[in-house]
């Protein structure tokens, strides 16, 4: 058997989701819930996406250090450490995936302004589009080493 | 439209190698096992200087290690439809 990279994407992709949704309900039980005037307020949401982002690195290298450290006891297979030609292509591919969403995220959001919607609906957008790009392009690279490319 | 088809005998290659293992070759051009299954299995088409890489590996000329096959589709669909109506 040999480390299939597939699988440390998908780990991470959970990860991902886990954490965003768990982030998420805690920011709603705590600051929106009871006070629905707060989703207009863009310090509000500056400072959601702040103290997510170092979070999420955060979550990505434990995940990153306890998959390598399960994986190996489990299966003894090493993780490989070079990155080679295949990696690139695939993270190209998928990067392109990720930029095909964005645009679309932003067209939408200024969509929501042009029909008189609130404010807090196109930071919405934003946000949900620009991780959906994300996710999509994780699930793209688990498809594409799976598939080949 | 033409396809193209890109195979190898790598696997031949490697056997013919002393049983040269995916890990020893992938080692030997610098990319990891994944890479070298994807390429025996046909699911991914190496750049030019891996292919030189491999067939450099093997003491090998690169046509020796790599097919390259161009099928016309047009050629393709008529036979179909010649197979068809028979």
């Amino acid at each position: 058997m040999y480390f299939k990279k597939e699988k440390i994407i998908l780990v991470s992709l959970i990860a991902t989701l886990l954490c965003l949704g768990i982030y998420f309900l805690y920011v709603y039980f705590h600051y929106i819930a009871g006070h629905p005037e707060i989703l207009n307020n863009f310090q509000f949401w500056g400072k959601t996406i702040l103290i997510l982002i170092p979070i999420m690195i955060v979550v990505q290298i434990v995940v990153h250090i306890l998959f390598s450290i399960i994986n190996k006891i489990l299966t003894n297979e090493e993780m490989p450490t070079i990155t080679d030609e295949m990696d690139r292509f695939i993270e190209l591919k998928a990067l392109r995936i990720s930029h095909w969403i964005s645009p679309f995220g932003f067209f939408t959001a200024m969509a929501t302004q042009a029909f008189g919607m609130q404010p807090w609906v196109m930071i919405v957008t934003l946000i949900a589009t620009c991780f959906a790009g994300c996710i999509f392009s994780e699930i793209a690279k688990i498809y594409f080493y799976r598939k080949g490319i | 439209m033409a396809t193209c088809h890109i195979s190898n005998n790598i696997r031949t290659l490697r056997f013919f190698a002393d049983e040269m293992t995916q890990q020893q070759l992938a080692d030997k051009v610098g990319v990891t096992r994944q890479t070298i299954v994807a390429i025996e299995n046909g699911k991914y088409s190496p750049t030019l200087e891996l292919a030189f890489r491999i067939s450099r590996v093997f003491g090998k000329p690169l046509e020796d290690v790599f097919s390259f096959d161009l099928e016309d589709d047009s050629t393709q669909n008529s036979d179909k439809k010649k197979k068809g109506n028979k």
